[in-house]
């Protein structure tokens, strides 16, 4: 299978490989997919205090193309409030990248750990503002 | 010899390209200067020659198979003849019974030959396999039913390269009056075959895996005792009403030559590539979660099928554009599912997601092996830094404990 020039450079370089800590209350972490399935993503992001995030980094097991849609999601979210970020999908990123259809999982797999990692980030603000109330 | 050849071909067993000498004595049946006449044309010397040819390359391959060349019918290759022989014969022996037996790891041409016949009503006993790839003869004699007609084994493994006991099987089929059928794809130039001493009745063969031409194969189907099937393709008669068809005297040609240089050189050949593909996993075994699949006695030397633990397949083969070797991660396939033969040696997914395969042949280097090393390693180490598996199993987590969410 022919990859596309934009895959093959998400994926010898990929921005934003790493891991931010999970415990922390402003980062959310989404991890989707299964080892069995061939394609595993944690997609961590932190938001500053106006809501907006401010860094991401991620982690994939799988193949060039869920790399690449997990490092373009990185790029895509920075600078993003949750809701805009919560906005993103898929076939933004089968088209930025040109996925074949055989591929299209990948990129569902990406919007599904941003609603992941968002859903995480949520669900300890909540935390929060339960015990600040 | 002693060169790195960039793109290096560890692809042996998806296909070999045509030795020279090969080559040349294809061309020889081409031109009008060659010998270009079809073989069942009696009446002029044109005919004759080209019916010679045939009988040379007919005896070349019986010869490395340990059969009579009336034995040999020609086909357009191993799916072709795992078809004439598995139909054929379900089909001749229908009146006596409809029972097939089978293994789980044989190749597609196998299995959906059978899943075919089931459709028409015949009933077929896939078999699992041992952890290490080989069949338990004790469950395969436990299989075998008073209606069982036909038992399809292969010799060798296309993935794993492991090397089936065909000689046991071949004495219980036999004490049992059952036909025995082995696909052989695999095994011309890598492994010795007597198919006497094996009591084979019917074995698949092709050149392109022994560095002859891709579309043409034979069928060995054993004369004494004399075993029987029906036809597939109808016309002529040619191949004794068994495969109707002009014989394709390029193609047989180089058959038979690839077979020839085969019986003379493999004893040689062999020992060469067993050392490079042993320089292979040493250069590799010693990395963490790296682990070899199917048994390493009784495996071809030119196979290494290993599992890189927390890496997929697919992005391992993208980092290692420079070198051609195949994955039993199904992302390569237009299906998703990995390795149906993995998983049949009870590998779990993610094993067999994380597995190449690496096939060594007769124009492999030593620099090519160490330069495969360098270059597994160095792809293996980048894409684990990416795994969040790998960081997990790093902190020590159990990644059967976790709940994945399947999709």
């Amino acid at each position: 299978m022919a990859y596309s020039d934009k895959v093959i450079d998400h994926y010898e370089n990929p921005r934003n490989v790493g891991k931010l800590d999970a415990d922390s209350a402003n980062v959310g972490t989404g991890m989707v997919g299964a080892p069995a399935c061939g394609d595993v993503m944690r997609l961590q992001i932190q938001v500053d205090d106006n809501g907006v995030i401010e860094d991401a980094k991620f982690k994939t097991y799988g193949c060039g193309s869920a790399i690449a849609s997990s490092s373009l999601v990185t790029e895509m979210v920075k600078g993003k409030t949750l809701d805009e970020a919560a906005a993103i999908k898929n076939m933004e990123i089968v088209e930025e990248l040109a996925l074949p259809p055989v591929k299209i999982h990948c990129s569902v797999l990406a919007e599904d750990a941003i609603a992941a990692a968002i859903a995480d980030i949520r669900a300890k603000q909540d935390k929060k503002a339960e015990s600040a109330a | 010899m002693g060169t790195l050849n960039i793109p290096v071909y560890l692809d042996y067993s998806a296909t070999t390209p045509v030795d020279e000498r090969v080559a040349k004595a294809m061309m020889d049946c081409l031109t009008v200067q060659g010998n270009f006449g079809n073989p069942a044309s009696r009446s002029h010397v044109f005919g004759w020659k080209a019916e010679d040819a045939v009988k040379e390359a007919r005896a070349n391959v019986a010869k490395l198979i340990g059969a009579d060349p009336k034995e040999i019918v020609w086909t357009s290759g191993a799916t072709e003849s795992d078809n004439l022989a598995i139909k054929g014969a379900a089909h001749f022996n229908a009146k006596k019974g409809k029972h097939i037996i089978t293994v789980k790891t044989e190749h597609k041409a196998v299995l959906d030959t059978c899943r075919q016949l089931e459709r028409e009503g015949f009933e077929v006993t896939y078999l699992d396999p041992q952890d290490n790839g080989l069949v338990d003869i004790t469950k395969l004699a436990d299989a075998i039913r008073e209606d069982t007609t036909l038992v399809s084994v292969m010799h060798v493994n296309n993935e794993i390269g492991v090397i089936q006991d065909i000689a046991a099987i071949g004495a219980l089929t036999r004490s049992k009056k059952i036909l025995f059928h082995v696909d052989a794809a695999q095994s011309p130039g890598k492994v010795a075959i007597d198919v006497d001493a094996m009591n084979v009745d019917l074995m698949s063969l092709c050149a392109h895996k022994a560095y002859g031409p891709k579309g043409i194969g034979a069928l060995y189907v054993r004369r004494k005792p004399r075993v029987r099937i029906e036809a597939q393709i109808h016309g002529g008669g040619h191949e004794r009403g068994m495969r109707s068809g002009t014989l394709a005297t390029h193609q047989i040609v180089g058959m038979g030559e690839c077979f020839r240089i085969a019986h003379e050189e493999m004893e040689e050949e062999n020992i060469r590539i067993e050392k490079m593909r042993d320089r292979l996993w040493d250069g590799l075994k010693d990395m963490e979660e790296v682990y070899l699949n199917g048994d390493l006695e009784q495996r071809i030397p030119g196979n290494m099928n290993i599992s890189f633990n927390f890496v997929e397949g697919e992005s391992l083969m993208m980092s290692l554009k420079d070198i051609a070797v195949s994955s039993g991660s199904a992302c390569t396939s237009d299906s998703l599912e990995p390795s149906y033969v993995l998983r049949a040696l009870g590998r779990n997914d993610e094993l067999a997601h994380s597995s190449l395969r690496f096939t060594l042949g007769r124009f492999s280097t030593m620099e090519e092996v160490d330069f495969t090393v360098k270059e597994v390693r160095k792809a293996v180490e980048h894409l684990r830094d990416l795994s969040p598996l790998w960081d997990m199993y790093k902190d020590g987590i159990d990644l059967d404990t976790v709940q994945w969410a399947a999709h």
